[in-house]
């Protein structure tokens, strides 16, 4: 039994909606021990999280995932060693791992593209990808309308795309534009500057205005897109990100010693660059932002944004929906969507467009 | 290279830039084989000439008396050059943001890209490789050098980037065919040698060894130009990571087979002290560079040249760093005469002698037309009509060749049969 507690004062239960009247408690109910239950049942079931690492090879993004997991996910290939010939076609690879910190468990799901970008001709390299995010997508709604659906549908749907920007210190090429472009409406994107060593601080500052340029300039939305602020809070602390984004990161394996520490870092005959440090580089950033902040809202988006997204293209295209109220006809090709669309879905709208329709829904003509 | 035997002429003011004063270096071209010749006669008078001159007194006052005074020629050769002056052409290619433009500007201190304008990435979505000349003349210690720099902006940048190294091989191709004509024209006095002399291929340090982009480059111009394969912003690389890419990069090559620049080996009698020094450049070849133009002070205050980071400083000029003061002593001060030779002797003649056998064969005639049609000159002096022999007598003279070579192969054959039979007389020898 729980020891009594204080009358907590009127103003800490906070009206849900704005249509429920406030009312006052007249004693203690224990509402918020619900936290309670749902962190119990959560550290029961655990969480999962699938990640998607996309750049040319020898950007570091095993040793980032090795680095951000702080766990040897991935047998990190050095430089000069490639286990085999880089691979004619693209080819994707997944690798799952059940990692455990203070009685939480995460299955961690990471997949790989090797082969991208490193062809002479890169034409369509994308293409693959969006094949397998849409596979999973395919493979959550076929589960999803199964007359006995399973208790807790296992979810392969990628929830974060990590993609690696060369850093030549100029601006973002045009590969990199072309995959942004298709992937941003798909997935949730958040770019970094691979290998940020090689660039001076001022350099990395001048190549990552030159790159939000570049993004405004497109219509790249990548993570955390503005549109889904939720409130004041979500929007300073969301803006703080966008203002780093991409982050230029550096990642490592090996722990060298430093001032009396053990730290990650890479050492060279000119000093250790540590992965930890602020100074150093932002990789701090990056794995706040996709671990100890912004998890749960990256698979909240994946679920509720680009899911969805996915799911009223296919059934539109099934004709399986009903024509009822919030029927949307979303247009198959609107006139300035890339050429490239995934086999099995004519064109998947952009998050803007799923925004407008939730504002727009009490004045929708049927 | 330098022996012990050999004097060294150096002109004061000029740090390391040496002019061999063994014969054996002046075996150039025909031009200046020609004149030692023909001054051999008048050499008592220019000797006392160079006698009176303080430079070289020191040097060649014994020799009055009892030598020819040939000696001297290397200073006459050392003056008609510096009077010449030297031009050099040098094309740098590979992906953009290699840290190419910067080591340009290390490398000969004089900032040649002033003017450039960085493409905007919307502009590059849809840019085609082009090819740019610069040109700075360079004077130090006296000694003036025509940079002409070949640049390939556009190179690798686009998603599809099949044929990209199309427009370089046929740029390197015009050169040649344009000195070609000069060469077989009426007034050669002033050729003007605008092939390309070197290329620094710029290789990401980034990947795994060689691309598919830089196979496919290397094997399309390997045999047109001396390549030096550079690793460029080589300061991301941790010193175990370099050493492994550079040996990837040379088995790769070893593998497809592609023929860079070879560094000459030194003379035997050079000390082992030097050979040794010639051995470890040779083995840091492709040369991990870094560039930089702005002069940071580093924790002792020392001003160097060099980028500075939170964690460390980066010095060009430190071996230990990187391999940049290599790549200068290698390109420019010891072996910038030997690429231009290498270019004139073996690369042209290679390309001229294909050009030539092709127009001595019936089949040519197309091949010929269809080069009409591609030449940017208006003045219209058609290839195969050079002031030469006749394409018909040409044709008489490689028969004839080929029937007293294969006379000759008939006659060492029974020779040999003839030589083996006396040997073993009784047995029975193998067939021919």
């Amino acid at each position: 039994m729980d020891p009594p507690r204080q009358c907590p004062s009127p103003s800490s239960s906070r009206p849900i909606s704005p249509r429920t009247p406030s009312c006052e408690m007249l004693g203690y109910v224990g509402i918020e021990a619900v936290l309670d239950q749902m962190k119990i049942k959560a550290m029961k079931m655990g969480f999962e999280f699938n990640i998607m690492v996309v750049g040319q090879s020898g950007l570091g993004k095993s040793t980032m995932v090795n680095t951000l997991f702080k766990s040897k996910m991935w047998k990190t290939t050095p430089p000069g060693l490639a286990l085999g010939p880089i691979p004619q076609t693209l080819q994707l690879h997944s690798v799952t791992h059940v990692i455990e910190e203070k009685g939480v468990k995460l299955k961690l799901t990471v997949t790989d593209t090797p082969g991208f970008g490193d062809q002479i001709n890169n034409d369509k390299c994308w293409d693959p990808i969006l094949g397998y995010i849409n596979g999973q997508y395919e493979q959550y709604l076929q589960e999803e309308i199964l007359i006995t659906r399973q208790r807790h549908i296992p979810d392969t749907r990628v929830h974060c795309c990590v993609y690696f920007v060369a850093p030549t210190g100029h601006s973002l090429r045009p590969l990199d534009i072309e995959f942004l472009q298709r992937l941003c409406r798909t997935v949730n994107v958040v770019p970094v500057i691979a290998r940020a060593d090689s660039l001076t601080v001022e350099e990395r500052e001048d190549f990552r205005r030159r790159i939000q340029h570049n993004l405004r300039t497109h219509s790249i939305d990548v993570y955390p897109q503005e549109c889904f602020d939720e409130d004041i809070n979500d929007k300073i602390l969301n803006c703080k990100i966008r203002d780093r984004i991409p982050f230029a990161v550096v990642g490592a394996d090996r722990e060298h010693l430093v001032n009396g520490k053990y730290v990650l870092g890479r050492k060279t005959k000119w000093g250790i660059v540590e992965v930890e440090n602020m100074k150093h580089c932002e990789f701090p950033l990056l794995r706040d932002l996709l671990i100890r902040s912004h998890l749960q809202d990256l698979k909240d988006i994946t679920h509720n944004v680009h899911y969805e997204n996915y799911r009223v293209c296919r059934l539109n295209e099934s004709h399986m929906l009903p024509r009822g109220p919030g029927w949307v006809n979303l247009d198959p090709a609107p006139a300035n969507s890339p050429a490239n669309s995934p086999a099995n879905s004519p064109a998947i709208p952009g998050p803007s467009k799923v925004c407008r329709w939730a504002q727009d829904t009490p004045s929708e003509e049927y | 290279m330098m022996g012990k035997g050999t004097q060294m002429v150096r002109t004061p003011g000029v740090p390391g830039l040496h002019f061999p004063a063994s014969l054996g270096q002046l075996s150039i071209s025909a031009s200046y084989i020609a004149r030692p010749l023909i001054c051999c006669t008048q050499l008592p008078a220019q000797l006392e000439e160079v006698g009176r001159d303080s430079r070289y007194s020191s040097s060649y006052g014994a020799m009055d008396k009892e030598y020819v005074g040939f000696a001297a020629l290397p200073n006459q050769l050392h003056r008609k050059s510096i009077k010449k002056g030297f031009d050099f052409t040098l094309m740098v290619a590979g992906e953009s943001g290699l840290g190419k433009s910067t080591l340009i500007n290390s490398l000969f201190l004089t900032n040649l890209y002033e003017d450039r304008q960085l493409p905007e990435a919307s502009a590059r979505l849809t840019q085609t490789l082009t090819i740019e000349r610069r040109g700075v003349e360079i004077e130090e210690g006296g000694i003036k050098v025509k940079l002409t720099l070949v640049d390939t902006p556009g190179f690798g940048d686009s998603v599809d980037c099949s044929d990209c190294w199309l427009p370089v091989v046929r740029f390197i191709e015009e050169q040649f065919e344009q000195y070609l004509r000069d060469e077989s024209g009426l007034n050669r006095k002033n050729i003007q040698d605008s092939r390309v002399h070197c290329c620094l291929y710029f290789i990401s340090p980034f990947g795994r060894g060689l691309r598919p982009l830089d196979v496919a480059f290397l094997r399309a111009v390997h045999e047109k130009v001396n390549i030096i394969p550079v690793i460029g912003k080589a300061d991301a690389l941790m010193p175990r990571e370099t050493q492994a890419l550079k040996q990837k990069i040379r088995d790769q090559l070893k593998e497809e087979e592609i023929n860079i620049y070879q560094f000459p080996d030194c003379d035997s009698d050079e000390d082992e002290d030097f050979k040794r020094q010639d051995a470890e450049m040779k083995e840091s070849i492709p040369f991990a560079v870094v560039g930089s133009c702005e002069v940071v002070r580093d924790i002792d205050s020392r001003p160097v040249r060099g980028r500075c980071y939170s964690w460390g400083t980066v010095e060009v000029e430190n071996p230990h760093h990187c391999d940049f003061l290599n790549l200068r002593r290698m390109l420019v001060q010891t072996h910038l005469q030997d690429l231009k030779e290498v270019t004139h002797d073996l690369l042209y003649e290679g390309y001229r002698a294909r050009c030539l056998q092709s127009l001595a064969r019936p089949g040519a005639r197309d091949r010929a037309s269809r080069s009409k049609l591609s030449r940017r000159s208006t003045t219209e002096i058609p290839l195969p009509m050079l002031p030469m022999l006749p394409l018909a007598e040409t044709e008489k003279l490689i028969r004839e060749k080929d029937e007293e070579l294969r006379r000759m192969q008939e006659m060492l054959e029974k020779m040999q049969a003839q030589v083996q039979q006396s040997q073993a007389p009784g047995e029975q020898s193998d067939a021919l």
